[in-house]
């Protein structure tokens, strides 16, 4: 199924555009010439980045074409380097990436609002196309400061129309006004939120008012984290079974858990409503849930094993289980 | 789009009706035979029981609507008893609601009471293990939840004996004015001024969840009234309920006395055994939604402003989501996607705590007690629409 620990693949850039302000997109193709793996909509690409950095890239191309992969990538000055040694790269030149991935799979429903805040939009667009192709309801809003800051806003709307795209530029209109966006929930509707932390935040919050389950969310600066680990396969013990499983990257800790038949008392199943919490006996977890406070996720004491996952670095997590 | 419609079954039978109050489920039975809709014509109410169309009308929340009252009686041509609550609303206004009370309630918060929760339940069964029988409802069931939760919300002693009867009032005004409305009404006004009073920022302590929710007026998002509605929704909605939840689970539980030993070998089973109880044996059975726009479902046209009586304690039973052993215990059973707690926008806040309040009586009462079996035949409660046992003697064996 998935890649296996570590796997990689010898790339090469293929074209490299700059996009906006500090974005530039690049084009990958795999060096023997052949055709990616299938991916689906939210997934994306470990980038060996040089000095043993890796990044994990959401890819913005479409799933419907394999022969090459594309991604887009935010410079931030202030970052460990890994975003300046992307921006460094040229045309022509060999890159060791991985098989692309998914952490944030689209669910399908009958409406999706999508809600970008500046590079948050990459793993969207294939989500929009996927919405548009299987007739959805849907719209995208996608804030940024100005618009020369916001990739791809201009082809996005060009291609599906102001109806469906807004552009919020906090230049011209201010920031996005969260309160208008979701203090309307809708049946059926779910919203798929990327962007910087504090939007997360934010929406999170909104959300609450939302059916358990309706948010999903991606944090595009993966937690602080930003190592090529949290994405690897990783153990995890039972420890009142003392059972231990692998969890791929396809798969979540519960679904690996239930794969050996150990029960997990769960409900949404997307980190909303907390019924899946487990305690941590050893291990560092990586938290994806949007219920548990900060405090929570400092005392590292619990985790929701339906969406969350091991840190980087922690290849076991041991759960009393 | 050209959709096939037909007209609904019509149903001469009354789900009010005594007969059908006290042993709900071959009538529930009957109605899912029916078709996917029914129309009744005690209520004059539209019925869903299957598991589908149940969900359907749950999460759509914009065609099946809460403002017109879970009763039979559209409270927003005719005022209800009493101002509307969380349950009777829908966005905008539900949203600025629910997310207080999310705000408030959620893993964390819950998860501190585990450890107040506890010795309650060590002394209730404690003493009750000494004996060889007792009446799980009395004894057991009604005494935990008063004995815990009011102090979590944190309500003054004065009054708590109004709760009982004042979620009687609001549960079973969900069903018809007919006499058991009548019964749980008398006295009403009393009651209901005795909760309110309670609800008030100055009668809350100042840690609990009523303190929780009034800090949210001072961030701005909601009002006074409705930090006094979302006080009063959680003592209505968070007392019978539990009380209920625990009394049915103990109903399952002595009947099947192999599902007992084997909780006892693993009492972390606890939780999957109250999940499998709460499907097989819902507390909160049926309510009613408001049809907003004309809409077809399961083939059925149903008008805007008719009522659709959603029967969440047969959509647990319904075969083609559960298979044929849908009216059995199964301990093995993944019962999750179960709609006792409801589902989507107005799914029970308060479910953590109520999961937290069985699991921790169920432990503790596993822990001293080696065997329990009925000790008579449990006497069902009447009520309009909530699910349970007034009576439910039980013999056991200390461990």
């Amino acid at each position: 199924m998935s890649a296996s620990a570590g796997a990689t693949i010898d790339a090469v850039v293929d074209q490299v555009d700059s996009v906006a302000d500090q974005v530039v997109s690049l084009v990958l193709r795999r060096a023997d010439g052949q055709p990616f793996q299938p991916w689906q909509p939210g997934a994306h690409i470990d980038v060996h980045v040089g000095d043993g950095l890796v990044r994990q890239y959401s890819l913005c191309s479409s799933p419907d074409e394999l022969d090459h992969l594309r991604i887009g990538v935010l410079h931030v000055p202030d970052s460990r380097g890994g975003s300046k040694a992307v921006h460094a790269l040229l045309a022509g030149t060999p890159l060791t990436i991985s098989e692309p991935r998914n952490n944030f799979p689209m669910r399908d429903s009958r409406r999706y609002l999508f809600l970008a805040g500046g590079i948050g939009i990459t793993p969207l667009i294939p989500m929009l196309e996927a919405a548009e192709a299987a007739g959805k309801e849907w719209t995208l809003v996608y804030g940024g400061r100005s618009r020369n800051t916001m990739a791809f806003a201009q082809q996005l709307e060009d291609r599906y129309g102001p109806d469906r795209i807004r552009i919020i530029a906090e230049d011209e209109a201010g920031r996005l006004d969260l309160d208008q966006i979701l203090g309307m929930p809708r049946a059926h509707m779910l919203v798929y939120a990327c962007g910087p932390g504090g939007l997360l935040g934010a929406v999170e919050e909104r959300c609450m008012g939302w059916p358990p389950g309706a948010l999903h969310t991606e944090r595009f600066v993966a937690s602080t984290l930003g190592a090529a680990a949290a994405n690897a396969p990783f153990e995890v013990e039972l420890a009142r079974t003392g059972t231990t499983v692998t969890v791929p990257n396809d798969k979540t800790i519960l679904e690996a858990v239930e794969e050996v038949g150990v029960r997990v008392l769960s409900s949404c199943r997307g980190g909303l409503c907390g019924t899946c919490e487990t305690q941590i006996i050893s291990g560092e977890p990586e938290h994806r849930d949007a219920v548990l406070s900060q405090e929570d996720r400092d005392a590292g004491e619990v985790m929701l094993v339906c969406v969350s996952r091991a840190a980087a670095g922690c290849p076991r997590l041991v759960l009393d289980l | 789009m050209t959709v096939i419609t037909h007209d609904a079954s019509v149903l001469g039978e009354d789900p009010f009706d005594t007969a059908n109050l006290l042993d709900p489920y071959p009538f529930l039975g009957r109605l899912r035979d029916a078709g996917a809709v029914s129309y009744l014509e005690s209520t004059g109410s539209y019925a869903v029981a299957g598991y589908q169309e149940v969900y359907e009308v749950l999460t759509d929340f914009e065609t099946y609507i809460s403002s017109g009252g879970l009763g039979p009686r559209d409270i927003r041509k005719d005022s209800g008893w009493r101002p509307p609550s969380i349950l009777e609303s829908d966005p905008p206004i539900h949203t600025v609601m629910r997310r207080a009370l999310t705000g408030v309630i959620n893993p964390s918060t819950v998860r501190a009471l585990r450890e107040p929760f506890t010795p309650p339940a060590v002394e209730l069964t404690e003493q009750l293990a000494q004996r060889e029988r007792f009446d799980a409802i009395a004894d057991l069931a009604e005494k935990y939840p008063l004995r815990v939760f009011p102090d979590a919300v944190g309500i003054p002693d004065v009054g708590r004996e109004h709760l009982l009867p004042y979620g009687n009032m609001v549960f079973n005004a969900f069903g018809p004015e007919n006499y058991i409305f009548k019964q749980a009404f008398a006295q009403g006004d009393e009651h209901a001024a005795a909760v309110m009073r309670n609800c008030q920022r100055e009668n809350l302590d100042d840690v609990g969840f009523g303190a929780q929710i009034w800090k949210r007026v001072e961030d701005g998002l909601i009002t006074e009234q409705q930090a006094t509605l979302l006080v009063r929704a959680l003592l209505s909605a968070g007392v019978d309920t539990t009380i209920f939840g625990i009394g049915n689970t103990l109903s399952v539980l002595a009947r099947y006395p192999e599902a007992w030993a084997r909780l006892r070998e693993n009492p972390k089973l606890a939780k999957f055994a109250v999940d499998e109880a709460l499907r097989l044996e819902s507390p909160f059975q049926k309510f009613h939604r408001t049809v907003a726009v004309d809409t077809v479902l399961g083939g059925v046209h149903l008008p805007a402003g008719a009522k659709v009586l959603v029967f969440l304690g047969a959509a647990n039973r319904d075969p083609r989501k559960w298979g044929d052993n849908a009216d059995d215990f199964d301990l093995h059973r993944n019962a999750s996607g179960h709609v006792a707690f409801g589902m989507g926008l107005h799914q029970c806040v308060g479910q953590p705590i109520a999961r937290l309040e069985m699991e921790i009586v169920l432990q503790q009462l596993l822990k001293r007690v080696a065997a329990i079996e009925p000790d008579g035949a449990p006497a069902p409660i009447l009520h309009n629409v909530l699910r349970g046992f007034e009576s439910l003697p039980v013999r056991i064996t200390a461990a």
